[in-house]
Order: C-alpha cells, then structure tokens, then sequence
C-alpha cells in the first residue's frame, strides 16, 4: 500500500474498501465468474474485475450518472503492427474498414514520436468521451450529446449533418457519412448526412459487454470500466500507475487514459 | 313438354340477372371494397404488441418516442424497438416479402408507405432485414 493510498484511505471509507480487499471486493466477486478471481494481471489486479465490474442495465431502466464509463489504453503492450481493435470496430459496427477521407474511421491507430527523444509509441485513439465535449458545444441542433453514463453520442435522428463538431473534435473523432449505407448492423443504425464517432459500443456496454476494441486486444491493453466507481478495476488501475490524457491541457475531462505516452 | 321447357329456361335466366343485380348494387354500396389496398402480407401466426387498429394509426408515435428513451436516456429492452418490427414483420413468416422492410410494394413497411404516400426515413440508417438474415448483429 502507498503513500497515496494511505491518504486516501485515511479520508474516506470509500476508498478505505477499496485498498482492502474485504467484503465489498468479495460480494463484487461472487456476482461474476468466480472461477477466474484467482488470476492475478499485476498487483492488486485481478481479471475478474474486469468482467465483473459491470452487468447488463435492467430492461426500462435509463442511463445512470453514477456511473461514467471509460477506458484505460496501456500504449507500452500495444504493437506498432497490430490493428485488433481497428477491426474488432470496424466488425462490431459495420464500418467498411477503408482508410481514404471519405470513409468513417471510428478508431485509428495513431503512432506517436517524442520530438526530443525520438521515442516512439503506439495507440488506437477514438473518441475520448469527454466530460466537457466540444462537439456537443457546437451542434446546433442538440443531437450531438453526452449520455448521463459518459458515452458522448450523436442522435441522427436530430443531426443535419453540418459537420460543426467534425470541426470542433480536437481528437478527429468524428467521421461524416458520405455515401448511402446498406449494410448496417441491426445494433448500429447508420445513415448518408450524419455525422458518426466511437459509441463505446454503447449498445454492448447496455447488455453488460465491454467494447468491441477491448475485447478484441490481444494484449489486453485497453481497460474498460466505471470511472466513478473506486472499487473497479479501471479506477484502481489508473491509482497505481502514471496516466495521461491526450491534450489535457484543454480541460475536457475525457473518459479516456492513456498510460506510456 | 316442349311448350314449359322454354318458360323454366327463361324463369333460370331471369333469376340469375336479377341475383347479379342485387350482387352487384350491394357491393358497389361498399366503398372499402372498390378502393385498392396495399398488397401486403401479414404474418398472422404470431400476436403484434397491439391491435392491428392500433398499430396503424399510432405505430409512428410510439417508435418516434421510444427512439428518443433509447437514444437519449439509454432505456433498453422497451416494448416497442425497431428491430422487434423487422424481426416479425420482414421475418420468415411475412410471405412474399420475407427478407426485408423495403423495397418492393409486397414488403411490410415499404408496401403501405408507398400506398399512403407517405415517405419512409427509418431505413436510411437502420437496417431493413432481420438480425439472422444478414449473418447476426449480436
């Protein structure tokens, strides 16, 4: 146990749980697959949490605000040459996999080189769901938003395709429909005239599943989790270990980390 | 008797003119029967949410306010979705549109939208064939 961690601890009994691993981890435990609590990832990092860390949202039952998904990238397990979770999007989601700038791309592999350094890394980057996210600034027309639980979306039932947030996106994120589309995924409606981004794979997030891309990673490099809550697997993860956000200097809160940049 | 026969035969002739008179003034009394209808088919087999009544007139509010539970508030598992209609309504057991929603006049949702006039968005972006047909979308 840490420093931090003792200060934290000290301060709230939230937080006091969450470094002991007593009932509240056990309960937790109990209602997932047992079988894999053993499995020990790193210290204090157990995969079960993983999976247990989340469960299907009853039927009827809107998004909550206690919880606000995110996603934990560990660029130093992720390869330069591999593309998993470029395709497991592109599957999951129908997207047509091309690259050229009329194609949606919801999930890039982006390879970074320190100017100095000249160390290189390498990282899927998508939409960092923010908490302050520039594109629901812009949209005149409210269909780009941002889900009590964190996903930002856009509602293309209200999107008139003006392409504000495409501007507004400092990540890129966000791709325009050119073309009509034929072959959507019963899950996934999507249409010419509408501006798209990474859902979190919000409809998998609903049904209790982790996103497509890190489910697909061979690595297990991408963390998907509750940020709220401190007991998760997320949550004690980027405790332990140096994160980052990609231009945090622009204060948007997003939903996703990054750990190795 | 050859002077009766001829009178039974015109008696036979006289009645049939007069049963198809009346045949036709009933049915031209019934405006619904003389107006084309869509030529849909319609799975009887298995219970809509609703009466067919219902789903008519209403069918349009209810998807346009569960969209906006679903997509805004993330409310799942609602009687009413989208995919449910496909399922049924362009599913196996929909006859000679079997496949999909659109695209032919025969077809669930195209077949009584292109007989109102009525223009039909849903299938710009959602997906007009059920989730087994195009190899699963779970």
């Amino acid at each position: 146990m840490s420093e931090h961690e003792r200060g934290d601890a000290a301060r709230a009994p939230q937080a006091r749980e969450a470094v002991r691993p007593g009932n509240s981890r056990r309960a937790l435990l109990a209602a997932g697959t047992a079988a894999l609590a053993g499995v020990l990832l790193a210290p204090g990092i157990r995969l079960i949490e993983i999976a247990a860390a989340q469960s299907a949202r009853p039927a009827g039952e809107p998004a909550s605000s206690k919880i606000r998904w995110g996603m934990l990238v560990d660029t130093t397990r992720c390869s330069t040459d591999c593309n998993e979770c470029v395709k497991a999007c592109n599957t999951e989601n129908g997207l047509s996999g091309g690259t050229s700038p009329t194609d949606a791309q919801w999930i890039r592999k982006v390879e970074i080189r320190h100017k100095d350094t000249g160390r290189t890394s390498s990282a899927p980057v998508m939409c960092q769901h923010c908490a302050n996210p520039p594109c629901v600034d812009v949209c005149p027309t409210g269909a780009s938003f941002k889900r009590a639980d964190g996903i930002v979306l856009v509602d293309r039932h209200t999107c008139i395709g003006c392409r504000y947030c495409v501007m507004a996106c400092p990540y890129k994120a966000r791709s325009f429909v050119h073309e009509p589309i034929s072959d959507q995924k019963p899950d996934v409606p999507r249409g010419q005239g509408c501006v798209e981004s990474c859902t979190m794979c919000v409809h998998r997030v609903d049904r209790g599943q982790q996103p497509a891309c890190a489910e697909a990673c061979p690595e297990q490099a991408i963390l998907f989790g509750d940020l709220n809550d401190p007991d998760s697997a997320i949550s004690r993860r980027i405790r332990e270990i140096a994160t980052t956000r990609i231009r945090e200097d622009l204060r948007l809160d997003t939903g996703i980390r990054y750990h190795g940049i | 008797m050859p002077g009766i026969a001829p009178k039974r035969w015109l008696k036979a002739i006289a009645f049939a003119l007069c049963a198809g008179a009346l045949v036709s003034t009933v049915s031209a009394s019934d405006p619904a029967s003389r107006v084309a209808k869509p030529a849909i088919s319609v799975d009887r087999s298995t219970q809509c949410i609703d009466s067919p009544d219902v789903m008519r007139r209403t069918h349009m509010d209810m998807l346009k306010h569960q969209r906006d539970r679903t997509v805004r508030a993330g409310v799942r598992g609602e009687k009413v979705h989208l995919n449910g209609c496909i399922e049924c309504h362009a599913g196996p057991g929909a006859g000679a549109a079997a496949g999909s929603a659109v695209g032919s006049p025969q077809a669930f949702c195209d077949g009584c939208h292109r007989y109102a006039a009525v223009k039909l968005d849903c299938f710009g972006c959602h997906q007009a064939k059920p989730a087994a047909s195009i190899g699963g979308g779970r």
